[in-house]
C-alpha cells in the first residue's frame, strides 16, 4: 500500500490504480496493486524477471487486452476516468497513453512514414501537418538532426539506438501525455543507453512516464520515484532517493543490494 | 560427426538435388523436342478441325485462361480471408483445431474426388450444368486449402512488434491488420496463389466432369458456358483419338502450350512477389 | 556479483574493526605510560603511528574501490559512508594518543608530582568511550551509540573540572606549571578523544538507522 505522504503536497496524479489484480486464464499475475504515477515524473518499476512489472505495465494502455483469457479486476483510473469501464474507448485510450517497446520494432518503411502511421490511421491526411508532426517529433526524440536528410529512406537501414528513438517518435506523434516504456534501452550499447536516458530526462517535462527496468542503477539514474515488484505484488514505492538510500522493506533492500533477484 | 560422414552427406544431397533437375529437365526437353515441330502461329491461334488432328487450339488455352482466372478469383479471397481468421481472430479451441485439420485434409482429397463433388454440387444441385462456374468453383476447392496454408504461414511470419507497435499506437485490429500485417504478408500470398495457379491450369479430374468438352469449335460466351481446356484436350488426344499414334506432335504440342502458359501466368506472380518484396521488406 | 562485493564488505568490516582495537590499545598505553611515568610506553605509542596511518590509507582506498566499482546502495552504501567516517575519526585518535605520549614522555622525565583530581578517571572513561564506540560498529548497537553520545556530556563536565582545579594550582603552586601545562594538555586531548568516540557512534547511528544525528543535542531516554 502506498502512502500519499511520500508525494509532495499539491503533486497531481495522472494514473490511480486501486486493488489491481492480473489473471492469466486461472493463474494470478498481479495481486492488489495500488500504485499512484504523479504527473510529469519518472516512475520507474523495478523487480526480478517474472515479478509483474511489465503485466502491470501493459494493463495501463490495455495492451493486455490482446491477451486471451487476459482477465483485469481492480480499477485503473487514467486522468480519472476508469478505463476498464465499459464502453471504454480503447483507441482514444491509447492516443493518451504511448507505449515503447523492449526490443525496437520500427515498421519497414520509411522514417517519415513510421512516425506519420499513428496520425494517419487517426486521420490526418493533410501532408503540411503530418511534416510538422513528424518533424516535432523527431525533434522531441532527439533524432531529428540524425534524419532530417534521409525522411525517406527505410527505417531498418538506422542503428539500434536510432531504431529506438525512432520508436520513441513514433508513439509521440500521436500527442500522448502518458508514455510509458518497457525496458526501452535492455538491448541497447552502453552509449545508446545513456542517450535513451538522457532523453528521458527531456521528455519528463512533457510527459508523465512510467518505465520498467531491471537494471537497478538506470532507475536509479532516471526516476523520480521507484515502485518494487516482487511475485505480483507491490512491496515498496517511494522517492528514488530514499529507496536506494533506505528503503522501508528488507525485500527491498535485498534485491537493490543484489542479495537476490 | 567426422569429416568424412560430412563430406558423405554433403555429396549425397548435392547429388539428390541435381537429380531432380535432372529428371525435370528431361521431361521439358521431351515435350519440347516432341511438341516443337507443332508450333506455329496457326497453331496456337486457330480452332480445331477434324475432331482436333488437324487445325489449333485457341479455345483450350482460352478455355484454360478463364478457368485458372475464376479458380484464382474465387479462391483467392476466400482462401486470404480464412487464413486472416485463422491466424489473427481465432482462439486456440478444439473447434479451431478441427478447422485446421479439415483444411488439411482438403489438401490430401485426390482429385478425382473433387470432380465428382462438383458434378454434384455445382453442375447438378445448383444446376449450373457443366460450365466455367462448376470448373472454377471446384478448381477452387482443391486449390484453397494450399492458398489458406501459404497465407497464413506468411500471415504468422509478421513479427509480433509489428502488432503491438500498431495497436499501441490507437489502430483497431483491423487497421492493424490492413496496414500492418498484410502488406508484409503479400509476397507469401502470392507464392500461394501461384501454387494454386499451376495446379489449377493442369489438373484434368476436377475439369473433366465439370466444364470441359472436346470438340467445341467456339468461344464461350457467358460463365455458364462449357469450355475446352488443355489439360483435357491433351488426355482425349493421347488416349481416346482415332488417330492417337499419328498426331503425338500435337499433343506435345498442347502439352508444351500449357507448360508454356502456367510458366508465363506464374511468373507474372513472381514478378508481382518480387515487387512486393521490395517494397515491404523486413 | 553480490558474492564478490560481500566478500569485500566482509574485509573491509574485519579491517576497520582491526584498526580500532589497534587504536584502543594505543590510547591505553598512552595513558598509562602518564600515568606510570613509563618513556618506553611512551615511545612505543609515538613510533606506531605509522602503522595506524597506514591502515587508514588502506581502508580508504578499499572503500572507494567498493563505491567505483559496485555502486552499493541502501545499507551496503551507508556502511561504506560510515567506514570512511570513522576510519578518519579513529586516525584522529591514533594522533592523540600519540600526543598524550608526547606529554607522557616530558612527564616522565620530571620528578614525582601530585596530580590532584582524578584524571584517572577521565583517562577510563576516554578509554571505555573507544572501546563501546568500536562494540557499537561491531554489533550495530544503536543503543550503545546512544549511551556513548552521553557520555561525552559527562567528559565535558569532567574537562571542565579539571581545567578550573588545574587554574587554582597554577595560582597556588607556580613553580609547577609547566608539569601543569602539560597535564591540563592530556585533559585536553581526552576529552577530543572522547569527542571522536562520540563522532564514531553517531556513524554508528547512521548506519543502522539511516538517520543522521548529528548536531542534535537531545539525549536519548530510554
Amino acid at each position: 500500500m502506498v502512502e500519499h505522504s511520500i508525494y509532495p503536497e499539491n503533486q497531481e496524479m495522472v494514473i490511480t490504480t486501486s486493488q489491481v489484480n492480473f489473471f492469466y486464464g486461472q493463474t494470478q499475475a498481479l495481486f492488489g496493486i495500488s500504485l499512484l504515477i504523479p504527473a510529469k515524473q519518472v516512475t520507474a518499476l523495478i523487480g526480478p524477471s517474472g515479478c509483474g512489472k511489465s503485466t502491470f505495465l501493459r494493463c495501463l494502455n490495455r495492451m493486455n487486452d490482446t491477451i486471451p483469457h487476459g482477465r483485469v479486476e481492480g480499477e485503473i483510473f487514467i486522468n480519472a476516468k476508469d478505463i476498464y469501464a465499459p464502453g471504454t474507448d480503447v483507441v482514444e485510450l491509447r492516443k493518451e497513453v504511448g507505449m515503447v517497446f523492449q526490443k525496437s520494432n520500427p515498421f519497414p518503411k520509411s522514417i517519415f512514414d513510421n512516425v506519420a502511421y499513428g496520425p494517419r490511421i487517426h486521420g490526418e491526411k493533410n501532408p503540411k501537418r503530418l511534416a510538422e508532426i513528424v518533424e516535432q517529433s523527431l525533434q522531441q526524440a532527439a533524432i531529428w538532426d540524425e534524419v532530417k536528410d534521409r525522411l525517406h529512406a527505410n527505417a531498418m537501414g538506422l542503428s539500434g539506438g536510432q531504431q529506438q528513438r525512432l520508436c520513441i517518435a513514433r508513439a509521440l506523434a500521436v500527442g500522448p501525455k502518458i508514455l510509458l516504456m518497457d525496458e526501452p534501452a535492455s538491448a541497447l550499447d552502453p552509449k545508446a543507453t545513456t542517450r535513451i536516458e538522457d532523453l528521458i530526462g527531456e521528455l519528463r517535462t512533457n510527459y508523465t512516464i512510467v518505465i520498467v527496468t531491471h537494471n537497478m542503477q538506470q532507475a536509479a539514474r532516471v526516476s523520480d520515484y521507484t515502485a518494487f515488484f516482487y511475485e505480483g505484488q507491490l512491496i515498496e514505492c517511494d522517492q528514488t532517493p530514499k529507496i536506494f538510500t533506505n528503503p522501508r522493506q528488507k525485500q527491498t533492500e535485498d534485491y537493490i543490494t543484489g542479495r537476490f533477484g | 560427426m567426422n569429416n568424412t560422414a560430412d563430406k558423405f552427406i554433403l555429396l549425397s544431397l548435392r547429388l539428390i538435388t541435381y537429380a531432380i533437375v535432372l529428371v525435370v529437365g528431361y521431361i521439358l526437353f521431351d515435350i519440347i523436342r516432341n511438341g516443337f515441330s507443332a508450333l506455329n502461329w496457326q497453331f496456337v491461334s486457330s480452332f480445331p478441325r477434324r475432331s482436333g488432328a488437324a487445325g489449333g487450339i485457341f479455345p483450350a488455352i482460352v478455355g484454360t485462361f478463364y478457368l485458372v482466372v475464376g479458380t484464382i478469383a474465387v479462391s483467392l479471397p476466400l482462401g486470404v480471408g480464412g487464413a486472416i481468421y485463422l491466424a489473427e481472430y481465432a482462439e486456440q479451441n478444439r473447434f479451431n483445431s478441427l478447422i485446421r485439420l479439415a483444411i488439411i485434409t482438403l489438401a490430401g482429397v485426390p482429385s478425382i474426388v473433387f470432380g465428382l463433388f462438383g458434378l454434384g454440387i455445382f453442375v447438378l444441385f445448383f444446376g449450373f450444368g457443366p460450365s466455367i462456374l462448376a470448373g472454377s468453383l471446384t478448381l477452387a476447392c482443391m486449390v484453397l486449402p494450399t492458398i489458406i496454408v501459404a497465407s497464413e504461414e506468411s500471415l504468422r511470419a509478421v513479427p509480433k512488434g509489428f502488432r503491438d507497435a500498431s495497436l499501441a499506437l490507437g489502430a483497431t485490429k483491423w487497421e492493424m491488420i490492413r496496414t500492418n500485417v498484410l502488406p508484409y504478408s503479400l509476397s507469401g500470398m502470392i507464392t500461394g496463389a501461384i501454387l494454386g495457379i499451376g495446379r489449377a491450369a493442369g489438373e484434368t479430374a476436377p475439369i473433366l466432369l465439370t466444364v470441359a468438352a472436346f470438340y467445341l469449335p467456339r468461344l464461350p460466351k457467358s460463365v455458364f458456358d462449357q469450355v475446352m481446356a488443355l489439360p483435357y484436350h491433351l488426355y482425349i488426344l493421347a488416349t481416346q483419338h482415332p488417330e492417337a499414334e499419328r498426331i503425338r506432335h500435337m499433343q506435345y504440342g498442347t502439352a508444351l502450350i500449357l507448360l508454356l502458359l502456367v510458366l508465363g501466368l506464374s511468373l507474372g506472380a513472381i514478378l508481382l512477389r518480387t515487387h512486393s518484396r521490395k517494397k515491404f521488406r523486413w | 556479483m553480490a558474492k564478490h562485493m560481500q566478500h569485500d564488505i566482509d574485509n573491509l568490516k574485519a579491517k576497520i574493526i582491526a584498526m580500532g582495537e589497534a587504536v584502543e590499545d594505543r590510547v591505553y598505553q598512552a595513558t598509562l605510560s602518564v600515568i606510570n611515568r613509563d618513556p618506553v610506553k611512551a615511545n612505543a605509542v609515538i613510533k606506531g603511528d605509522r602503522e595506524i596511518d597506514d591502515m587508514e590509507v588502506e581502508i580508504e582506498e578499499d572503500c572507494l574501490k567498493i563505491l567505483a566499482l559496485y555502486q552499493p546502495v541502501a545499507i551496503d552504501l551507508r556502511f561504506i559512508v560510515a567506514v570512511l567516517k570513522i576510519n578518519s575519526d579513529l586516525e584522529r585518535i591514533g594522533d592523540l594518543a600519540v600526543n598524550i605520549a608526547e606529554r607522557g614522555l616530558f612527564l616522565a622525565g620530571q620528578d614525582q608530582f601530585e596530580i590532584p583530581f582524578d584524571l584517572s578517571a577521565m583517562v577510563s572513561l576516554a578509554e571505555k568511550m573507544v572501546t563501546e564506540s568500536i562494540d557499537a560498529l561491531i554489533n550495530h548497537d544503536v543503543r550503545l551509540a546512544h549511551h556513548i553520545r552521553a557520555k561525552d556530556d559527562t567528559m565535558d563536565a569532567m574537562n571542565r573540572e579539571m581545567y578550573s582545579k588545574i587554574k587554582e594550582m597554577i595560582i597556588t603552586d607556580a613553580e609547577q606549571v609547566n608539569i601543569l601545562m602539560h597535564v591540563l594538555s592530556v585533559g585536553r586531548h581526552l576529552e577530543r578523544i572522547a569527542d571522536h568516540a562520540t563522532n564514531i557512534a553517531e556513524d554508528v547511528i547512521y548506519l543502522v538507522d539511516a538517520q543522521i544525528i548529528r548536531h542534535t543535542p537531545e539525549l536519548y531516554d530510554e
